[in-house]
């Protein structure tokens, strides 16, 4: 298909610019800025000077750089940051974003090819960005007798599922988590346990023969995996005796639990490809067999809101494997403690307990280190680390655990072709239940022996 | 289980009743399937046991035998080559065979040397892409992008020979169309060796991967008996025991003057099937190579033709071993400048008569490999 540009006149050039430029003011005056204020409603606001800031004069503080600071601190601490922004939705869907630009241009070299080019002028990084507009323009077809409620609701609750489960990940010591449950292990099992529901109701409310089968075959591979997924990771749970995901990773300051437990790890990589249907185990949406599986009759934005929550789906797993077995954000700090600096003279924070006028302004991290109370305590010697410096050197670590856990996901993709359905429910029941059995056994072993759990050696 | 349904009129001849059963599930596997190809398999499965399949091709039907009758010889060379545009030189061998019989003429060394190489090459680009497909079935998209790629190679080799990427109409009454160009054989075996080595390589990542072997080992085994029995030809018949190439069996042109190895396999299947037209990749290396050596470094590649030339009153069966399998022309002639009646008997078909028996009590994540291992190509069967 060639494509003849079409010849450059000035008139419709400026006539375009000038179109951008209408619609961007009036769609930021009508709803960006309403938006905006809204959202500053709903959040806890600091006092500064004694004076308790509104909403209304958000844009007044905004331009004012005594108050930009504590007002962006404010944010960040706030619940809605965490849901929308940093350790939930928009950090995951980010990673998410960035995995699906490293499968593309990874697989392409793998199969010598050059993968997406042209879009974006730098190696196609915009390419995502394009198919995420192409599918919002294109038309939604629902099949005529399909169940149109459910046919609906089933992409909005997968990304909803896939959602919910990101937000019990932990990402950063202090709490940097949307849900810190004490049963955040078995919320994650919870959670897990919908996906396989909301596949079968799109692909039985599609009312069509593909995804019906796509369907069937979804809830086989999900429910005969999800027993050595749970079964995987109770060694795990025998050997620190807690189900909060933070305090898993907290136990792991010293070794992570793969040393111990490499079955189980394996165990558990396996399931998880088999949960994301991944290539050798995509029976699900097999092309060749099932046209795409119970993701036939999804069009436009509906298959796409399907492919954000099977990546968010991705990431998650991957961090869920980080957390339990390569030890979450443990690593060595990257900052050494601050050098003694105090300035006098400079934005004070009223509302901590220390001396108001004290600021710390530590280089790069201008957030984050303005504790005058830890940073006093570390000048003491009491504290190793600011929590600021904890929190960046513990996000640095779990992005690159992860982003390596996410690189073996994608992996097997160029290698392996797809194995049928009666070879993958022979490994799910025979082999991988019974190597957690293994596992399991290990754990109650070392238990027992002295080695890991109360007055162990370790 | 199954009730039988007793029409209450009489039927239409031509009709039949179907039987109805709320556990038979009717697929159907094409033509817009990405499984598929340009046909349609109709597949009742049981659960996930296949109970039935119907092959129903004819969706590419060009009427080549008929379009063949009134054209003379020389014209139907570019219409004839379209089913298996890929493989344009073994599919177009049989009937330029065919017409020198009838035509009387003597085809110049030189140039069936140049034919043996160009068939070779043309097997070894089809396969290529059957082998591309073959591996996107079953899900390993690795191996659908190297043999595209690796393709290209040979692509650009016989583009040098014919001008042409695809579509060659290179093989004529009497020799070959046009010469080689001047430093031909350097770089023929330049490539080829190159070609070979990447091919090597295949068995790395796709014939030695255990996942492939465990699903495609004794998945739609078909026995040397009825390998025989229905009448499948080629990669087919080879991967059930059967010695039989026709490169071998009934030589033509230089295949007697070279050393032909073929290739067997006793198991019979998916993965047997797979795996025979990959060796016969290597096979067509080793010819090549063989043919390059003993080419006659000059001389004429075509003999004259009369212009509108025509046949004696005969009739002439030939065939070849094509990619695919043994690939027939019959030409009945009646002393004309066209054919009177022009058959195509093509190996995709006999090799498709098989697929209902193979796809039969198989699970239906295995009717891609069994479907495809059968070195089929829709186009040609259809004609």
């Amino acid at each position: 298909m060639s494509v003849i540009a079409p010849k450059f006149r000035l008139g419709y050039f400026l006539k375009g610019i000038f179109d951008n430029a209408f619609w961007i003011l009036t769609i930021v005056t009508l709803a960006g800025i309403p938006a905006i204020q809204i959202v500053l409603f709903y959040l806890e606001l600091p006092v500064i000077d004694g004076e308790l800031l509104t909403a209304f004069l958000a844009f007044t503080w905004l331009f004012n750089p005594t108050m930009q600071v504590p007002l962006i601190k404010a944010l960040i601490y706030s619940d809605l940051f965490r849901i929308v922004a940093f350790p939930g939705f928009g950090f995951a869907a980010l990673i998410a974003a960035g995995t699906i630009f490293v499968e593309r241009k990874m697989l392409a070299k793998l199969q010598l090819r050059v993968g997406p080019f042209y879009c974006g002028k730098v190696e196609g990084i915009l390419q995502l960005a394009g198919d995420g507009l192409k599918l919002i323009s294109k038309e939604i077809i629902i099949p005529a007798k399909a169940d149109k409620p459910l046919f609906w609701a089933a992409p909005v609750l997968f990304v909803g599922t896939a959602a919910a489960f990101v937000a019990l990940i932990p990402v950063a010591p202090g709490g940097w988590v949307v849900a810190d449950l004490d049963v955040g292990l078995l919320a994650v099992f919870a959670v897990i346990g919908f996906f396989p529901i909301i596949t079968i109701l799109s692909a039985w409310s599609a009312n069509s023969k593909f995804p019906f089968i796509g369907g069937i075959r979804a809830l086989h591979q999900m429910v005969s995996f999800e027993i050595p997924l749970i079964l995987s990771l109770l060694g795990v749970v025998i050997l620190t005796g807690t189900l909060n995901l933070s305090e898993i990773v907290e136990s792991q300051s010293s070794f992570p639990w793969i040393i111990f437990m490499p079955i189980g790890a394996i165990v558990f990589f396996t399931t998880m490809l088999a949960e994301l249907e991944r290539i050798p185990f995509d029976l699900p949406e097999a092309e060749s067999e099932i046209v795409a599986g119970w993701l036939t009759e999804f069009s436009g934005m509906m298959y796409g809101l399907v492919q954000l929550g099977s990546y968010l789906k991705l990431y998650a797993f991957a961090a869920l494997f980080v957390i339990i077995f390569l030890g979450g954000w443990t690593g060595p700090v990257f900052w050494p403690p601050l050098e003694t600096e105090i300035i006098t003279e400079g934005i004070p924070i009223p509302n901590y307990a220390g001396d108001p006028i004290l600021t710390v302004n530590a280089p790069g991290l201008p957030l984050l280190d303005q504790d005058p109370n830890e940073w006093v305590l570390q000048q003491q010697g009491e504290l190793q680390y600011t929590s600021g410096q904890l929190l960046v050197s513990g996000v640095i670590w779990f992005v690159l655990k992860t982003v390596g856990v996410i690189f073996f996901i994608l992996l097997p993709r160029g290698v392996f072709p797809r194995i049928r359905l009666d070879m993958l429910l022979h490994i799910g029941w025979y082999k991988l239940i019974g190597l957690s059995f293994v596992n399991i056994f290990i754990a109650l072993g070392l238990v027992y022996a002295g080695v890991i759990g109360p007055g162990g050696i370790l | 289980m199954t009730e039988q349904v007793i029409p209450t009129k009489k039927m239409p001849p031509g009709l039949q009743v179907e039987n109805v059963d709320d556990r038979i599930m009717t697929l159907n596997v094409g033509p817009q399937h990405p499984g598929s190809g340009h046909m349609r398999i109709i597949v009742k499965i049981d659960g996930d046991y296949i109970v039935d399949a119907d092959p129903d091709p004819g969706y590419v039907h060009r009427g080549e035998e008929k379009m063949a009758e009134s054209r003379n010889y020389i014209t139907n060379i570019p219409h004839l080559e379209r089913p298996v545009i890929h493989d344009s030189c073994n599919i177009l061998y049989p009937y330029v065979l065919g017409v020198e019989d009838l035509v009387g003429i003597e085809v110049p060394e030189r140039a069936k040397y140049v034919r043996v190489i160009a068939a070779e090459l043309n097997r070894c680009i089809y396969i290529q892409y059957w082998l591309a497909i073959y591996g996107i079935f079953l899900g390993h998209s690795t191996m659908f992008m190297w043999p595209a790629g690796d393709r290209e190679l040979l692509i650009d080799l016989m583009e040098k020979i014919t001008g042409a990427r695809v579509t060659h109409a290179y093989f004529i009454p009497g020799g070959v169309r046009n010469d080689v160009p001047a430093n031909f054989e350097d770089v023929c075996l330049r490539q080829v060796n190159y070609f070979e080595k990447r091919i090597k390589e295949y068995a790395d990542i796709f014939y030695d991967n255990p996942i492939l072997k465990a699903r495609t080992e004794d998945t739609g085994v078909l026995s040397r008996e009825d390998a025989i029995r229905l009448g499948t030809t080629g990669s087919v018949l080879r991967a059930s025991g059967v010695d039989y190439d026709l490169r071998i069996k009934e030589p033509y042109d230089v295949y007697d003057e070279l050393d032909v190895h073929t290739n067997v396999l006793k198991s019979g299947d998916s993965y047997a099937r797979s795996k025979i037209p990959w060796l016969d990749m290597l096979e067509s290396c080793n010819i090549i190579r063989q043919a390059l050596e003993k080419m006659p470094k000059s001389g004429s590649i075509r003999t004259k033709l009369k212009p509108n030339p025509k046949g004696r009153e005969d009739e002439v069966y030939r065939r070849v071993e094509s990619g695919r399998g043994s690939a027939g022309c019959h030409i009945i002639s009646r002393g004309k400048p066209e054919p009177y009646r022009l058959k195509l008997s093509v190996s995709s078909f006999r090799n498709l008569i098989a697929l209902p028996y193979l796809l039969k009590g198989e699970k239906l994540g295995n009717m891609p490999a069994v479907y495809w291992s059968l070195n089929y190509w829709p186009v040609e069967a259809d004609r």
